[in-house]
């Protein structure tokens, strides 16, 4: 193993206001391979690659290209060497082709007219060459998110990279257009692309990378094999102590039904009908789990329960009292609580203080509101408590939400939630885009829940999720659901063939 | 720009035009009343075509400019100042004085352009009140320099407003101005036919070529754009700069090419109609053109009925009363912008400042 480095980080160091992003980091790519970089949120992965890709400068440290020393001022330098970047939000303009965005910023005219021809053809060519399977003439708007992802990919090989840095690639794409993907990453290094993978999730790492280095705040931790490596062992590293991959849980105690569900039907926002006639239960104590890949209904099927979205028909009883088609406000007075899909959307006011975000459930309730009134000493005392209590992060609580991580945001919303006094959880992908140490903390959350005679209902397209928590699983394949087990009765292989479509009688 | 919006165009320009056939076909034949229709409603679109442009350039970079209006007022002055001055001081001939006005129009158009793009890229301030700035700006500095220089006493020309220079002169287009009858259409004022000309050339530059191509990125998803080395500052500044050299010209239209006087406030309202017309066009060259003559239509059907004032039957009367039908173009914008006639798509990220 001699293989050239083609690209070397020496010593590098940045400093943003309050945080070292990155400190004295050492980093190389051989030419070939698939190099992970591997770290939680904000342990400085980005900011390297950002440095890398001539989108920041270094406080100090030297970047090597083949052997060479650059400098780059602009992503410009660092294309012109042959290193392209697919970021985790793509660069494309969704009402451009795809021939207008690979071009763009490298157009061929001819006689000062845009030759969308030659274009077309080169970008045929590339796809053909990478199996990468591209249409240059669609709009990119239509296209699915996987196939946006390919002419990230084709857009950077159009400007000759030689290297490619993939900003968490993963994270937008179901199970099958990661698997897609890997496929595409392991054809491009056969044909001596070197490719820098940036994750969070071990799984893949283990699965694709010829190396994996990982990050904690700022600093390399190390460089290892993933031959000589495990998940636990990576997990350790990038959080800086033993991590409970697994979530220690006991024997579940059900007791009374809480939410009843009967022949649910639902539209989407478009109106067709997403969610077709569902039925289910949840009991106090246990931990329903809802399987499936995303947009077969779970999202509908969620909004409806909560009173987001008007019920087509069915029956919807909480706590055996009909709460079939009313507003939220009522149904959380039932006892619900609610983790919604999108934190950003959804589940916060991204502008508001962190104190303000902790009683929005309730604001309108003594001691928040009195006579109409909110008593800012009580949600003074409310946020320090919450904050302590579920180790949210925050300088203050009362900074934007918006300043805070991913995982604290999410904190905000699980502190919130379960602060109050509930009889039922809905969880909606709970852990989505969150680093190991937030996600075992949620984990963590649910299962106390749950020990506490709270009914849970967990909605999670991460089927490791899925198993690690439930008790009963359902899966939901086209709006319905298409089996319900006990979760120790079934294996990840079966209900991945019922998430595909797979009727359990023919299994 | 759809076929339906085209459809919908086609139709009120129709419907307008058959209304002054119909009151006027006893006099004149109803083939020399729609020509005569179609010539005036070109022309006097031409400031809206031209406001909607610079509309065009603006927001496909990204920049929201509801300062055309105070644009074209300012141009309309400047020019118009340009030309009496170098007419009657500096004692230049008309045709040279006339062409200096435009350029000065066209200048003081894109100075504006420049000054909405600070604000806007680079100072970030809401595009809004900078377009609001520049209105308000347009009319108090024209108000005041046009009473300072023509009406105090003892100021420049001495409280008389000195003789205009005229305005620019008709071209007729060879042989297709020779045709009988309908070759009026062909012939018409400079500007105008460079209104048509930019319509075209703006369609070409923006789908066709490289500048188009990155003019829209930068207003579409700048952070993109940027990502590929393009200069979103850089894109954005000229386009701006570019669409108030095209207000100016629009502007320039009121003083030398309409008529050949100044008069405070006298764009009246037309660079927000041309905004009007660039959102029904869809953010398009075509599209705003032929919201542009909509809008023309209206106004050359309260030009024209002024001819048949004698013949307008009782029952039609209330047309003579200029207010209702100079009303027609304020229904059309709001029945537009109420997006009845199709959904409008802005550049996605029109309106929002870039930062790095």
């Amino acid at each position: 193993m001699t293989a050239n480095i083609v690209l070397k980080a020496k010593g590098i160091t940045r400093q943003f206001p309050g945080v070292l992003a990155n400190d004295r980091v050492d980093f190389d790519l051989r030419e070939g391979e698939i190099h992970a970089l591997l770290g939680e949120n904000g342990a400085g992965k980005t900011t390297l690659m950002n440095i890398l890709y001539g989108l920041y400068r270094a406080d100090s440290g030297e970047v090597y290209r083949g052997g060479q020393r650059v400098a780059f001022h602009s992503p410009k330098d660092a294309i012109k060497r042959g290193i392209g970047m697919v970021h985790q939000h793509f660069m494309l303009v969704p009402v451009f082709t795809v021939s207008e965005n690979i071009m763009l910023g490298a157009e061929t005219t001819r006689r000062g007219t845009l030759d969308r021809k030659a274009v077309a053809a080169h970008v045929r060519e590339l796809s053909h060459q990478y199996g990468l399977d591209v249409d240059p003439l669609t709009v990119v708007g239509d296209l699915p998110v996987g196939i946006q992802q390919r002419v990230e990919i084709v857009k950077a090989l159009y400007r000759n990279a030689e290297i490619l840095i993939l900003d968490e690639p993963t994270a937008v794409l179901t199970p099958q257009e990661a698997e897609d993907l890997f496929r595409i990453m392991r054809e491009l290094t056969q044909r001596g692309v070197s490719i820098i993978f940036i994750t969070h999730k071990l799984k893949e790492v283990l699965t694709v990378a010829d190396r994996i280095t990982v990050m904690r705040a700022g600093k390399v931790v190390g460089t290892v094999q993933p031959q000589e490596t495990n998940e636990a062992k990576l997990a350790a590293m990038m959080v800086g102590r033993e991590v409970i991959l697994k979530v220690a849980k006991g024997e579940a105690s059900p007791g009374e039904n809480i939410l009843q569900v009967k022949d649910l039907q639902v539209d989407d926002r478009r109106g067709l009908e997403a969610v077709r006639g569902v039925s289910f239960h949840v009991r106090t104590g246990e931990v329903l789990g809802i399987a499936g890949v995303q947009g077969n209904g779970q999202t509908e099927l969620v909004e409806a329960l909560t009173g987001l979205r008007p019920i087509h028909a069915g029956k919807v009883l909480m706590n055996s009292h009909e709460v079939t088609g009313k507003p939220p406000r009522p149904i959380i007075e039932t006892g619900m609580a609610h983790i919604p899909e999108d934190r950003q959307r959804h589940g916060l006011v991204l502008s508001y203080p962190v104190a303000d975000n902790l009683m929005l459930c309730t604001y309108y309730l003594p001691p928040f509101g009195v006579r109409g009134v909110i008593q800012p000493r009580a949600v003074d005392v409310n946020a320090r408590k919450l904050v302590e209590n579920f180790d949210i992060r925050t300088p203050s609580p009362y900074v934007p939400t918006s300043k805070l991580s991913g995982g604290n945001q999410q904190k905000v919303i699980v502190a919130r939630e379960l602060s109050r006094p509930i009889k039922l959880l809905i969880a909606n992908q709970p852990t989505r885009g969150l680093d190991v140490g937030s996600i075992e903390y949620i984990h963590k959350e649910i299962i106390i829940m749950r020990d506490r005679g709270v009914a849970v209902l967990l909605v999670s397209a991460e089927l490791d999720e899925i198993m690690a928590l439930s008790d009963r699983i359902a899966v939901m394949y086209r709006g319905q659901i298409v089996a319900t087990v006990a979760a120790a009765e079934v294996t990840r292989e079966l209900l991945g063939l019922w998430m595909a479509g797979a009727t359990p009688d023919k299994v | 720009m759809d076929w339906r919006r085209f459809g919908f165009i086609a139709f009120i320009i129709t419907i307008l035009f058959s209304v002054v056939v119909l009151i006027g076909k006893a006099e004149i034949s109803p083939v020399v009343i729609v020509t005569s229709m179609l010539a005036t409603t070109i022309a006097v679109a031409t400031p809206l075509t031209l406001g909607a442009l610079c509309g065009v350039y603006c927001e496909r970079a990204g920049v929201v400019n509801i300062g055309i209006e105070g644009m074209m007022l300012a141009a309309a002055f400047f020019g118009w100042l340009t030309a009496i001055y170098m007419n009657t001081v500096f004692g230049l001939a008309p045709m040279p004085s006339l062409l200096g006005g435009v350029a000065a129009a066209i200048l003081t158009g894109g100075l504006l352009g420049l000054f909405h793009a600070v604000l806007s890229v680079t100072f970030k301030v809401d595009q809004i009140i900078g377009g609001t700035v520049i209105n308000i700006l347009a009319v108090g500095i024209t108000g005041f320099l046009n009473r300072q220089l023509f009406f105090e006493k003892g100021s420049i020309f001495g409280g008389n407003v000195p003789h205009a220079p005229g305005v620019l002169p008709r071209i007729q287009i060879p042989l297709l101005a020779d045709i009988p009858v309908v070759g009026r259409i062909f012939d018409q004022q400079p500007i105008t036919f460079a209104a048509i000309l930019l319509v075209i050339i703006t369609h070409f530059v923006l789908f066709y070529t490289r500048w188009g191509l990155r003019t829209r990125s930068v207003g579409e998803h700048p952070r993109a754009a940027d990502t590929v080395g393009i200069d979103v500052y850089f894109m954005r500044y000229a386009n701006v700069i570019i669409g108030g050299m095209l207000a100016g010209l629009g502007g320039a239209y009121f003083t030398l090419e309409s008529v050949p006087s100044f008069e405070p406030l006298m764009t009246n309202g037309r660079g927000f109609i041309a905004l009007a017309a660039m959102i029904f066009g869809n953010w398009t060259p075509f599209g705003a053109w032929a919201a542009a003559l909509v809008f023309g239509a209206a106004q050359a059907l309260q030009i024209n009925l002024q001819f048949f004032r004698e013949s307008i039957p009782p029952q039609w009367a209330f047309l003579q009363i200029s207010y209702v039908v100079g009303l027609a173009p304020y229904l059309l914008t709001m029945i537009i912008l109420t997006g009845i006639i199709g959904k409008n798509i802005p550049p996605a990220a029109d309106g929002q400042p870039y930062e790095k």
